[in-house]
């Protein structure tokens, strides 16, 4: 009795509201069963039907229906959308109204649960209503869904929506998307070409996943050329495509029979042994292919085994049918223009690309400037090649560590790692020069040994103390991500920051060696040590701070790497015999040389790395082959010392 | 105060004889230990591979020591030489089980069958089953030995006629090796390279043709070869080094220009020294590896090249017996350090384990001994040796203090 009263009332209530309602609820009522239980292939037409009826409130509804929130009342069969209220009686709103038209007991409702096919399915249709959304992030999202998955019907809305989009940045992607898709699905072959020429002007990945798209080919072949084909290439079998390959096809689209494959010819002629012979040849003769294909072929004559082709018949039939690429394009205009605009695009890529890789090798030298000027400087006054130099940078990246578990904020804990890196290799490379290089003034190859000792030593060191798993050095989150000019040129924060620093670096070590009286001294004692210290210079002195001050900028150089490189006991290794190339290479004792060299090598790393870029190791076997022969032309280096301070 | 000069070889270099004494004790000793059951066959091999190592040692020695190269890449030579046997090794063996395992069929497999089921067994691990083209000589034992010798030897000669003739010495030239080191490892480090990528060539242990044979005995041949090789090379390089030739070669150690002066061609010699050691380190190689049953591109990184050098030093340079005892010495404890034999010192707060702590103390060992004890181990036999022959040279050696004439003259 209540129930019925109840029942009653809710009539009532929304009698006059259904009629309001008439246009989306009867327009889904014509649906209903699709949209009760859709599936993927058979929404399209409730969807189609609904986007084209014209209907505002149809993408409120689509929109819900997508999120889950539509429910449909099993005693009528109409849908709401409907929230939990208090004690689970549900509050039913009507979609096209937003007005609450009753309430309802869970038991009564069904709620639509569309699978993720299907809510892919509804949100292409969702996209050209949200492509005129008011809210800016629904536009961005729906032109976001178009260009993941471009189809013919998107290009008409898209067009529709370019003229009344109010954000510039946005209109002109759409605009862009529109060209895209009308280089593709236009209706001419005018508006077509058009299209592409305009895209002709656009180096970005996706605009050539288009044009790549027109370009695409069907490799078919048939007795000749077929009339009519949009044919991209005729093939020569045996240069173009493989022997094998081209019967294969003509076995696919049979036009020929197929051959036995040698290893069921050796299971055929196994099976039928007969007393220690095949078709009367003994097996012991059958070790080669021809004895084989002849023993086998007396047994097809025997009727005993399916007959194969010959060699000869299958080269016969591959000379007598023609090999071709098709475009699955059909209009030979489109892909004409497609073609050229694409050459176009990758000469432009190409002279990018060249940019791109000239900006690597700019980040990659100025690294190795880092790492090879405090070997440069040690080496050229001191004459000592300094093996443990690696080791430096490792303990330069070790600190930064270090400092980075104490000091949690990333950016200051950089400002600290740098010159504490910096004080700690400074008193490392002192002591060192204190304790053992100062004794072996004069035997260039023991002290070559014996800091050699060192580096093992402290490498050892830094295993049993940090572990052999690698440390993180974190990076400033401002450094993170890269600066783009383009899709094709890019480079990361973190290696214009080295780069800079790199430049810091230069500039202060020129200003040292040239413009303070440390500076003076250091160069007297690399020219002429005797001489030096008959002015009253100090060589010992001189030696211990240049000592000092090369391992310090290992240190700084250390924590640069380690910002982008991972921080183990051998990442000092991996550098040192690149500093040292750069040493040899750049000449000895001069700054600039050193600069020289690390360019040189930066350069040429990533030169040979492009030539070919899955195989790095390679890179460097031809880097080491290139230097040692560059050595046989300047011996002393780019930039080599001239006069007395030549040594001989 | 004139003395005679004896005028045989042996008698102008005592220390050969007692050398070869010494030798030929050990290998005869360690046999009949062996054979009674006292030593493990493993460590037959462990000793027969450090005969192998003193050999290196010893042309290691020549290089540096008297020829003043400190070159950082016999070992690359060394590693040469073992791919070059090892790829027979391997080639041969493959060989043999794939025709075992062939040979069931009915009916026999053409040559091109068992050609791409060896390449399939051998280069399965890098993805491929075709032969790469340094592989055309693999199945002949005679080139592959050939190859042992000539592809270093070439290798030396181009490598040291390019570097000396442009005078690159010193210092720079160490890098120039170590960076022809680096590269060769690189190289064979890519699975392209036709010999395994980082795979190396394993199971050479096993010598094709005497499966039957016992590791037992195996290796108490090798180590015999091994021993020969070393006494044969000792007695070559002894050879080398005394005479005139070894003064000119010491000369150039001491002062390469004032040598070129004198009218001789540097150059010739250097390289002649040099191509000399690569091919006996070579062959020290090819020795080595069927005992180690295993290499690959890590064995010639750089790092071993100077671990050569280390032994050296350790050892003493500039006397050949040091070298032997360097890398006899520095490679067995080594070995016993890393591998667990030395006791755990617990200091109360910190236990040292000598497998973490064994790298850290060799370092500074090192650097304790080139610092105070230039002359290496091998500089405690002067002590033994009281009846020092009286030098008949007098006066002046020269101003540099890099060169060794005074106490070479002494000697």
């Amino acid at each position: 009795m209540f129930r019925a009263l109840v029942f009653a009332f809710l009539a009532c209530c929304f009698m006059p509201m259904q009629a309001g309602a008439q246009d989306l609820q009867s327009l889904l009522q014509t649906h209903r069963d699709e949209i009760a239980a859709p599936s993927r292939s058979s929404v399209g037409v409730a969807l189609d039907d609904l986007a084209g009826s014209g209907v505002p409130a149809v993408a409120t509804f689509l929109e819900l229906w997508q999120d889950r929130q539509v429910w449909q009342r099993e005693a009528d069969g109409l849908f709401f959308l409907a929230e939990e209220g208090e004690g689970g009686v549900y509050t039913l709103t009507d979609i096209e109204t937003g007005e609450v038209v009753g309430t309802a007991d869970k038991s009564e409702l069904t709620e639509l649960r569309p699978n993720g096919g299907v809510r892919r399915e509804i949100a292409s249709a969702l996209v050209q209503f949200q492509l005129s959304a008011p809210d800016i992030e629904r536009r961005i999202a729906a032109v976001d869904a178009i260009a993941r998955a471009m189809n013919a019907d998107q290009l008409t809305p898209l067009l529709g929506a370019i003229d009344n989009e109010p954000d510039a940045a946005l209109r002109a992607r759409k605009e862009r998307l529109a060209g895209m898709l009308a280089a593709s699905f236009a209706e001419t072959t005018q508006e077509r070409v058009a299209a592409i020429e305009a895209l002709a002007d656009d180096l970005s990945v996706d605009v050539r996943a288009v044009l790549n798209q027109l370009l695409t080919t069907n490799r078919s072949v048939a007795l000749a050329i077929p009339q009519g084909g949009n044919v991209a290439a005729v093939l020569e079998p045996g240069s173009d495509l493989s022997l094998d390959t081209a019967y294969e096809m003509l076995v696919a689209a049979e036009l020929a029979p197929a051959r036995v494959p040698a290893s069921a010819i050796l299971a055929a002629l196994t099976e039928n042994i007969v007393d220690g012979t095949v078709a009367g040849t003994p097996t012991a003769e059958l070790n080669t292919t021809a004895a084989r294909e002849a023993a086998y072929a007396a047994l097809a004559e025997q009727g005993l085994v399916a007959p194969t082709v010959i060699e000869a018949e299958a080269q016969a039939a591959i000379a007598a049918h023609t090999y071709f690429d098709v475009y699955n394009e059909s209009d030979v205009a489109v892909t004409d223009a497609a073609r050229l605009a694409l050459s176009a695009i990758e000469t432009r890529v190409g002279v990018n690309q060249f940019v791109d890789l000239s900006l690597d090798a700019l980040s990659l030298a100025s690294i190795y400037f880092l790492a090879a000027i405090g070997l440069a400087i040690t080496f050229g006054v001191m004459g000592v090649i300094n093996m443990a130099h690696g080791e430096f940078i490792m303990m330069g990246a070790y600190t930064g560590y270090v400092v980075q578990l104490f000091i949690p904020d990333y950016t200051i804990s950089i400002l600290v790692a740098l010159p504490l890196a910096f004080a700690v290799t400074f008193g490392a490379g002192v002591a060192m020069d204190r304790l053992v290089i100062r004794w072996l003034y004069h035997r260039p190859l023991e002290t070559l040994l014996a800091t050699f000792g060192i580096s093992i030593a402290l490498q050892q060191l830094a295993k049993n103390i940090f572990g052999t798993q690698a440390r993180p050095l974190t990076s400033p989150g401002w450094l993170d991500g890269a600066w783009s000019y383009n899709d094709v040129i890019s480079i990361s924060y973190i290696r214009i920051a080295i780069f800079i620093l790199a430049l810091i670096f230069l500039a202060l070590i020129l200003y040292i060696l040239k413009r303070t009286r440390l500076g003076l001294e250091v160069r007297a004692v690399t020219q002429n040590p005797g001489m030096a210290a008959s002015m009253g210079i100090n060589p010992d002195r001189i030696n211990m701070l240049t000592f000092g001050l090369g391992s310090g900028i290992a240190g700084i150089a250390g924590v640069a790497i380690g910002l982008y490189a991972q921080v183990t006991s051998e990442m000092g290794s991996a550098y040192i015999v690149q500093s040292f190339m750069t040493v040899v290479v750049g000449g000895v004792g001069n700054v600039w040389g050193t600069l020289a060299g690390a360019s040189l090598i930066g350069f040429l790393q990533k030169g040979i790395e492009w030539f070919n870029p899955s195989n790095t190791l390679a890179a460097q076997t031809y880097m080491i082959l290139f230097i040692i022969l560059f050595i046989q032309f300047r011996p002393k280096g780019i930039v080599a010392l001239k006069g007395r301070a030549a040594g001989d | 105060m004139t003395r005679t000069v004896p005028k045989t070889f042996i008698g102008r270099n005592p220390s050969v004889l007692w050398f070869l004494l010494a030798l030929a004790i050990f290998t005869i000793g360690v046999t009949l230990m062996a054979q009674a059951g006292f030593v493990s066959t493993s460590f037959v091999k462990t000793l027969g591979k450090t005969l192998c190592l003193c050999l290196i040692a010893v042309a290691m020695d020549v290089v540096w020591g008297y020829c003043g190269i400190l070159s950082l890449g016999h070992f690359a030579f060394f590693g040469i030489g073992g791919y070059a046997v090892g790829m027979w090794l391997m080639y041969a063996r493959t060989e043999n089980i794939v025709a075992t395992s062939l040979s069931g069929r009915p009916i026999p497999p053409t040559e091109q069958e068992v050609i791409d089921a060896i390449g399939t067994q051998i280069f399965g691990v890098v993805g491929s089953s075709e032969f790469p083209l340094i592989w055309s000589f693999a199945d002949s034992l005679f080139l592959q030995l050939l190859a042992v010798v000539l592809v270093p030897g070439l290798l030396a000669l181009v490598f040291g006629w390019l570097a000396f003739r442009s005078r690159v010495t010193g210092v720079y030239l160490s890098i120039l090796t170590q960076a022809m080191t680096l590269a060769l490892s690189l190289y064979l480090f890519q699975n392209d390279s036709g010999l395994r990528g980082n795979n190396g060539l394993s199971g050479l242990q096993n010598i094709p043709g005497y499966e039957d044979v016992s590791q037992a005995s195996l290796s108490i041949a090798f180590f015999w070869a091994s021993a020969v090789a070393l006494a044969a090379g000792y007695v070559l390089f002894a050879w080398v080094i005394s005479g005139k030739m070894g003064s000119v070669i010491r000369a150039i150690r001491d002062n390469e220009a004032r040598v070129r002066f004198l009218g001789y061609h540097v150059e010739s010699y250097k390289l002649f020294v040099f191509t000399l050691t690569a091919v006996i380190s070579a062959l020290a190689g090819a020795l080595y590896y069927p005992q180690a049953g295993i290499i690959n591109p890590a064995e010639i990184a750089p790092i071993a090249s100077i671990y050569l050098a280390v032994w050296v030093a350790i050892g003493g340079r500039g006397r050949l017996y040091g070298a032997v005892i360097g890398a006899a010495f520095v490679s067995l404890l080594s070995s016993w350090f890393t591998g667990g034999g030395a006791p755990d010192i617990n200091l109360g707060f910190y236990v040292i384990r000598w497998t973490d702590w064994w790298l850290v103390l060799l370092g500074l060992s090192f650097v304790s001994v080139t610092l105070f004890f230039p002359k290496g181990i091998g500089g405690l036999f002067d002590m033994i040796v009281i009846n020092r022959p009286v030098t008949d040279r007098q006066g002046d050696y020269g101003p540099d203090k890099g060169a060794w004439r005074r106490e070479e003259g002494q000697e």
